[in-house]
């Protein structure tokens, strides 16, 4: 292995450029001292220029660049600025520009890592010294690098039909491209198909939701399965090869008209814990609602009595199509996409951990998902706001909001939707039945479009907001008129004192969680998950819907809490980047990547379980790895980790690293290196 | 050696996504800490090569900072865990030559985290300067506190 540390003669030309900043650079850093120290105790090291310039980024720091490329045939350029993340891409282009290859360029911050953070000008000043002098003998082992070009397959596999889901697949459809949606459950739709009414407009779900489905559903460039789930994904961005499993329905779809009438004649009722919430029933046989696409039903093989003794198949003989088919297996279909959204939503806060608000205990206590079937016209209750037993109307009720949510013990994090859900609910229950609705809320979250207008007329609806939150849910009463009910108790904080609320019903606002298997569709995907457990999006802000696997987007709530408008706002964001890729026909990466240096290899594949993209592959035949460029993302483990030192990486290799150690030591110099 | 007068010089490697970030926040919101820490970038913290921080501190650095995306945040799924089992070996290696294993550190810092990666920088430094100059390779002069110490293990 070697260092810089004058190994390596040095034949390159190199321009050191110091910004100032404005005063952001020049007011702690001596930045003219800085440039005429590397012109002069780098010269040994191939600089032979040295300059500050007040704004390097400006189009005039630029064009002083590209002339001393140009005039003093400058091979190198080191640039003392800001963060790379902000001017990396400038300074390469301007290189670009004056015919330099962009990766002979290196941008080293003395803003943010020294102007901003010190405030002792000497040492400001000498420190700036060190890092131009890393960044001079790591400059000095840059390569020249072309971007890596790969073509990209025009179809895109999209999973999960939510919402979201469904807004990617057909606005990419739309647009003349190829889609594969993939949804697991028998129906795509998603959450939103289980809503009643939608917030803040109060628009009926289903009448927004359904003409999106069918067209989903019916539109010739999408290919949708339902009832299936994506068993695995090989490939990288452009070309990818993804297994589907398609789950047998047991019905033959060819044949099938979906008149519902096995439904009907199924004797096996099921407790429906998906699309009902567990508050109603569905068949053994069945589509999970009237407005299902596709219209096709599946049989439960797990609750089918024909399945587990043998005999029924009542469906089979009241079918007018003879569409049954007990014996159809699953189909694994392989299918080549060039990008791939995933849209697989959340799962709601499971409530029974907070066991002092009762849910599961208290029969009265029911959560959100819950309440919104009920309020369904086609759900279990035709619609009833009633309580346990079917047919009381409460009197009063109470609306919990946060649960599950910004709590240190559960999930810290705000659902972003709760306070909207609630005031929905409180307006529902308010009209419906004419209950006293008492809100409790922690802080009351309105923050978008038409929002806290919905928020000011629940207010005047007369609902009751009580600021606090909620101890505790008992049926244990303790004073006059508590008999009989369920009893809130909690500290109002607005009023300064403990209270007791007692209703007949209670609604809890659950929190949104992801998916409980998240991480092991991110594994199957290469993605990441945050902390929380959300699929981690390539930028917070600036890129929230790609990751950083290359032709790998997510939408909608996979990405983290939102509204049913962001959500679709997401899909349609993470197709339009599909589209852009697909419409280049092939992409640029980045050409940061490892490679094995097949002479030196030998042959022991300690890389190759380590690779986090599966991008090592090794030859049996030649008893050597091979890293494919394309799937390789350049993080560097393997690099690191070969003992026989044969992979490197081009931007990160040991000779560029361990020679800005030694700049940064300012052994180049041979000099004690000054602190 | 008294520590009034010793400034430490100490490496530290960050990883683009997370930790370097985190720096760049620090900055950004202008956060102080001494200017005793000169930073390398890396793509990832599983890219840490273990010869690079023995190459530093061989040639002079004090004592080495070591920083990447929080457990589970590794932008390339999961390298900083092989990041953390390099760690705890070097620390052991370290011992065994009868340097502290303390002069080499390791933090997780999200992009988020400009404050804590301050603080830890700020701490690191002062834990440094407690420990002394390393001055691997050359001559001592007197035997120093760790080689009564420490026993290499
Ligand atoms: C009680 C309640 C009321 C709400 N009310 C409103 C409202 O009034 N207005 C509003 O704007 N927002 C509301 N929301 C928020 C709304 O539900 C979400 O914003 C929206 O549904 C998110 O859509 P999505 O497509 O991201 O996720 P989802 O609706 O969760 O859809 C994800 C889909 O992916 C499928 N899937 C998951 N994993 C896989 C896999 N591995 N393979 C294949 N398929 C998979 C699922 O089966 C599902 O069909 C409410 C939320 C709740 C809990
Ligand atoms: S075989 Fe019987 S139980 Fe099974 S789906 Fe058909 S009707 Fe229902
Ligand atoms: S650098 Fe990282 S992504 Fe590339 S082959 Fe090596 S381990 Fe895989
Ligand atoms: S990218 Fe930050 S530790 Fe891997």
């Amino acid at each position: 292995m070697t260092g810089g540390n004058g190994q390596k003669p040095v034949e390159e030309r190199i321009g050191v450029y110091v910004c100032h900043c404005g005063s952001n650079i020049a007011g702690m850093v001596d930045v003219q001292e800085v440039a005429e120290w590397a012109a002069s105790r780098l010269k040994h090291r191939g600089v032979v220029i040295g300059r500050d310039y007040k704004f390097m980024c400006s189009s005039l720091g630029q064009e002083l660049i590209e002339k001393d490329i140009k005039e003093l045939g400058l091979t190198r350029v080191v640039v003392a600025a800001c963060s790379p993340h902000l001017h990396e891409k400038t300074f390469r282009t301007a290189c670009e520009r004056a015919g330099l290859n962009p990766y002979l360029c290196e941008l080293v911050s003395i803003r943010e890592q020294v102007s901003w953070v010190h405030t002792d000008r000497v040492a400001a000043t000498s420190k700036a010294k060190a890092i131009v002098s890393g960044g001079v003998e790591r400059v000095i082992y840059h390569a020249p690098l072309q971007p890596l070009r790969v073509p990209i397959h025009p179809a895109t596999l999209v999973v999960g039909g939510g919402i979201a889901g469904i807004q990617a697949a057909l606005e990419i459809a739309n647009a003349g491209y190829p889609v594969y949606l993939v949804e697991r459950e028998p129906s795509i739709g998603g959450h939103m198909a289980q809503f009643d009414k939608t917030f803040p407009t109060l628009d009926c779900a289903a009448c927004i939701l359904t003409p999106r489905m069918v067209e989903a559903g019916t539109h010739p460039n999408i290919t949708l399965l339902t009832w299936s789930n994506v068993e695995k994904v090989e490939g990288y961005v452009g070309n990818f090869t993804v297994t589907i499993r398609k789950k047998a329905r047991k019905v033959n779809t060819d044949l099938c008209t979906g008149c519902g009438i096995c439904q009907e004649k199924c004797p096996k009722k099921v407790i429906d814990e998906v699309y009902e919430a567990g508050l109603g029933y569905r068949k053994a046989i069945y589509t999970p609602f009237a407005q299902a696409v596709p219209k096709y039903p599946v049989i439960d093989v797990e609750n089918c009595i024909y399945f587990e003794k043998g005999t029924c198949k009542a469906c089979e003989k009241f079918c007018p199509t003879n569409a049954i088919d007990f014996k159809q297996e699953d189909e694994l279909l392989t299918v080549q996409v060039g990008n791939i959204i995933l849209a697989t939503g959340y799962d709601i806060f499971d409530a029974r951990k907070i066991s002092n608000y009762g849910y599961g205990r208290l029969a009265n206590v029911f959560t959100s998902l819950e309440m919104e079937r009920m309020c369904n016209a086609a759900g279990p209750t035709n619609g009833q706001i009633v309580l346990r037993d079917g047919k009381t109307v409460p009197k009063a009720v109470g609306i919990i909001h946060c649960v599950g949510s910004r709590d240190r013990n559960y999930n810290n994090y705000c659902s972003v939707i709760c306070c909207m859900q609630s005031l929905k609910f409180a307006h529902l229950v308010h009209e419906r039945t004419g209950a006293v609705v008492y809100n409790f809320y922690i802080d009351m979250r309105t923050p978008f479009k038409d929002y806290d207008e919905f928020y000011q007329r629940i207010l005047e609806e007369g609902t009751l907001f009580v600021r606090g939150k909620v101890a505790e849910v008992t049926d244990a009463a303790r004073l006059p008129g508590e008999e009989g009910k369920l009893i809130i108790q909690a500290e109002d904080t607005l009023a300064g004192k403990q209270r007791r609320i007692p209703v007949d019903m209670v609604i809890l606002s659950v929190g949104l969680e992801p998916r409980r298997d998240a991480k092991e569709v991110a594994k199957l995907f290469g993605i990441s998950c945050s902390a929380n457990g959300w699929f981690t999006e390539r930028h917070p802000k600036l890129d929230p819907v790609a990751t950083m696997t290359e032709g790998i987007f997510i939408a909608g709530c996979a990405q983290g809490p939102k509204d049913i408008p962001a959500s679709v706002a997401q899909g349609a964001a993470a197709a339009a980047r599909v589209l852009g890729k697909i419409q280049q026909r092939e992409i640029e990466l980045e050409p940061v990547r490892a490679s094995v240096n097949q002479a030196q290899c030998s042959g022991c594949r300690i890389c190759n379980g380590l690779c986090p993209f599966n991008a090592i592959a090794f030859h049996e035949d030649r008893m050597v790895s091979e890293i494919n460029p394309a799937l390789c993302q350049g993080c560097g483990t393997c690099v690191a980790a070969c003992p026989a030192g044969a992979i490197s990486g081009t931007g990160f290799s040991n000779e560029q690293i361990l020679a800005q150690i030694d700049g940064l030591l300012l052994l180049n110099i041979g000099e004690e290196a000054i602190a | 050696m008294t520590n009034e007068t010793f400034e430490p010089i100490i490496i530290g490697f960050t990883c683009n996504w997370c930790s370097y970030r985190a720096a760049d926040l620090a900055g950004t919101s202008r956060l102080k800490y001494p200017p005793n820490i000169r930073l390398i970038r890396l793509m990832c913290s599983g890219r840490l090569d273990p010869t690079f921080v023995f190459k530093a501190l061989a040639n002079g650095a004090d004592g080495v900072l070591i920083t990447g995306c929080h457990p589970g945040e590794c932008h390339y799924l999961e390298q900083n865990y092989k990041a953390l089992r390099r760690f705890h070996l070097m620390r052991r290696t370290l011992k065994g030559l009868g340097i502290e294993p303390e002069r080499i550190k390791l933090v997780w810092a999200s992009a988020a985290e400009g404050v804590k990666f301050a603080a830890e920088a700020a701490a690191f430094v002062e834990e440094i300067c407690a420990l002394g100059p390393l001055q691997w390779g050359k001559p001592r002069e007197e035997p120093s506190h760790r080689e009564i110490e420490e026993v290499p293990a």
